[in-house]
């Protein structure tokens, strides 16, 4: 929408629509568009610092490219449980949150159990970051790799090998493709949001169209979008609150009724019948009609049930 | 809290007497000042009191000074006059470091298919004579640089520069946005064709800017339509506007010459105390020719987005030349034409004060500045000697 209130100023001028180079359409985010969560976990850091001979090491960006960040974490070989975990960060307010954010939700967990963690896990405890901010939270992911990665005694692959495509930022071809199947990025405005690709000089933009295009032709990928890793509770929840909310609950609305979610247990979404469709002889049909929608749009397990 | 405020070049305050003298184009006088009834009629005669007003700051005649929506209008109108006056023509002059008002303007022209030389600066921002010298050639249909900068107050040798565009019979303008009002500009004396000047740099309210034209000076409206301001620039007038900047204009004139030493005086005491308090902070632009009321601080290893919303939390208003806080992902690129690190440029502070300001304001900075950078710094995995040589970019 905004590109194209764009485009029409400039055709009143009778420029041509492509005059303009695509950094100067975007819209600007504002600074204060960040959460109180990011506000306050960048005012109040909790786990800043360094762990001093530490069980693992993550370190990622540099301070050449804006951002950098540097996970120590303390675990408990018997266990395999990380006791603790201190982060140190050089970039903006929403890096240092979602440092800061990443050592809270891995804390105390196993290593197994800590890299389920994602990036929109940590975007999400901070109640969302601006698009063009997406970056902080992958950068907190990454990190996480690398410190597991290194705690296991792996050579880092998941950069070295790749070969390189914004030379600006230094980000792989294989970053570009991991980052955009996870988050189901289309465009590459979302992949520079998501990984800072194609925000410098932008001579990359035309390849990142390319991995673009060849990503989502793969059957791999049409089929099993975000089948890298399995769902976390917290995203799982959040999505069917927000299919009930956008596709569900309107239409029901639309025809005087409505439903409310009761409850979630592990697959099962309990809802309840309000307004017209209470009592309503088509109640099975309805249920029926929500459980293929969120099979469709959360996960093929979810059993819809009535209260 | 009444905000700290030192972000004077991007915005200022509107001037209480500037506000006053507004408010009646608001209320009761709303006529059109093209009308033929006295009511609309005698509008005109404030509007070319206005003129006058501005006028007299650069020591213009009154009947050069065209009035524009804001500084981008003036920088665009200029250039695409020289554009359409001298067709045959077809390169153009700039430098790398002009406001984006003048650099996209003329990186349209050059996908038009005009020919662009960008000016390089040197690490305190400054322009090469030689290179200048042998940019220009029989082609250049115009020569546009900016009186000084935006970011880090870098003044440029216009008056100089202008003798030999004059010389050579070649177009000059020159964006006088950041200096209008902070450096005396007389235009008797500087060889200048046309200079941009905007309101709200100088205690008028946004929305308005004005566009000084030498008599004589070859002229191609922007805007086309109506007779308005005498046929070179269309549009009904932005009364309220036009009179505001004219008031804004006589009291920056008054203000002048006592303000810019206070101001210098002020900023310096700024500087030099940041640079004695933050360890590993450096002034970035010549401090030998700025402007008096603009500095602009590196401090190594945190960055600038960081730094501002430290400073936010104490009502300090200040700005960033860092990537994060562009709104794009790339740093300043004033600072990096200027071959500035970039490790330096993603620390990069300005504060650029106003006539308003006051020392207790720039105390406030002094005290809490320090203890920001030392924390970030605390946060940072970076430090003196921590700087690894992984390179990007």
């Amino acid at each position: 929408m905004e590109n194209r209130c764009y485009t029409i100023l400039i055709e009143n001028h009778a420029y041509e629509t492509e005059s303009l180079h695509a950094v100067d359409l975007k819209t600007q985010y504002l600074m204060w568009d960040y959460t109180e969560k990011v506000k306050n976990f960048f005012l109040h850091p909790k786990n800043a610092g360094e762990i001093e001979n530490p069980d693992a090491v993550g370190e990622v960006g540099s301070i050449l490219c804006g951002d950098a960040l540097k996970l120590t974490l303390r675990i408990d070989r018997a266990t395999g449980r990380i006791v603790d975990a201190r982060f140190q960060t050089f970039g903006c307010a929403s890096a240092i949150a979602s440092s800061s954010v990443l050592t809270e939700l891995i804390k105390g967990r196993t290593v197994d159990d800590a890299l389920s963690v994602t990036n929109q896990d940590i975007a999400e405890y901070l109640g969302g970051l601006p698009k063009e901010k997406m970056h902080c939270s992958v950068m907190g992911r990454e990190a996480l790799e690398a410190a597991i990665a290194n705690y296991r005694g792996e050579q880092k692959q998941v950069e070295v090998e790749g070969k390189v495509i914004c030379k600006c930022f230094e980000v792989t071809e294989e970053k570009i493709r991991k980052v955009a199947l996870e988050n189901r990025l289309t465009t590459v405005e979302e992949v520079t949001n998501f990984t800072k690709a194609g925000g410098g000089c932008g001579s990359c933009i035309p390849d990142i169209e390319a991995i673009l295009k060849d990503l989502w032709a793969s059957p791999k990928a049409q089929n099993m979008p975000q089948a890298q890793k399995p769902m976390t509770n917290l995203r799982k929840i959040a999505l069917i609150q927000e299919v009930l909310e956008q596709e569900i609950r309107p239409r029901l609305q639309a025809d005087g009724g409505d439903i409310e979610l009761k409850d979630i247990v592990g697959n099962r979404v309990i809802v309840s019948f309000r307004a017209l469709c209470v009592g309503c002889p088509m109640g099975d049909i309805t249920i029926e009609g929500i459980q293929e929608k969120l099979r469709e749009l959360v996960s093929d397990e979810i059993i819809v049930e009535e209260e | 809290m009444k905000p700290v405020y030192l972000d004077n070049n991007a915005t200022t305050a509107v001037a209480p007497e500037v506000l006053e003298a507004m408010l009646p184009y608001y209320r009761d006088s709303y006529g059109n000042p093209s009308s033929m009834h006295t009511f609309g009629g005698r509008i005109r005669r404030e509007i070319e009191k206005a003129r006058a007003q501005v006028a007299a700051l650069i020591n213009a005649e009154p009947e050069e000074i065209v009035f524009t929506s804001c500084g981008s209008e003036s920088d665009n109108t200029a250039l695409m006059s020289a554009v359409e006056s001298f067709p045959h023509k077809r390169h153009v002059v700039t430098t790398r470091v002009e406001h984006p008002a003048v650099l996209n303007f003329v990186r349209y022209l050059s996908r038009k298919g005009l020919r662009a030389t960008f000016l390089p600066v040197d690490r305190f921002g400054r322009l090469d004579h030689d290179v200048f010298l042998k940019a220009l050639d029989d082609d250049t249909a115009i020569v546009s640089i900016m009186f000084a900068n935006n970011e880090t107050g870098v003044i440029f040798p216009i008056a100089k520069m202008g003798e030999i565009l004059k010389e050579k019979g070649i177009l000059f303008h020159t964006d006088a946005v950041q200096a209008g009002g902070k450096l005396p500009l007389d235009v008797k004396k500087l060889a200048v064709d046309i200079l941009s000047l905007s309101g709200h740099k100088v205690h008028a309210p946004k929305g308005v800017g004005a566009l000084y034209i030498r008599m004589g000076t070859r002229f191609h409206p922007y805007l086309i339509g109506g007779h308005q301001e005498q046929g070179r620039r269309a549009g009904t007038e932005n009364v309220a506007s036009i009179i505001g900047m004219g008031m804004a204009c006589e009291l920056a004139r008054d203000h002048l010459n006592v303000e810019a030493r206070r101001m210098a005086g002020l900023r310096d005491k700024l500087e030099q105390t940041l640079l004695r308090t933050c360890p590993d902070a450096r002034v970035n632009g010549d401090v030998t020719n700025r402007l008096p009321n603009t500095t602009n601080i590196s401090f190594e290893y945190v960055e600038g987005e960081a730094i501002l919303l430290r400073l936010d939390e104490y009502g300090i208003c200040a700005s960033s030349g860092s990537a994060c806080s562009s709104g794009s992902l790339e740093p300043s690129h004033v600072l990096r034409a200027m071959g500035i690190p970039f490790t330096a440029i993603h620390g990069s502070i300005r504060f650029s004060l106003s006539r308003y300001t006051s020392e207790a304001e720039i105390d406030r900075v002094i005290e809490q500045l320090p203890g920001i950078i030392g924390e970030l710094r605390q946060l940072s995995p970076y430090g003196r000697d921590k700087i690894t040589s992984k390179t990007c970019g």
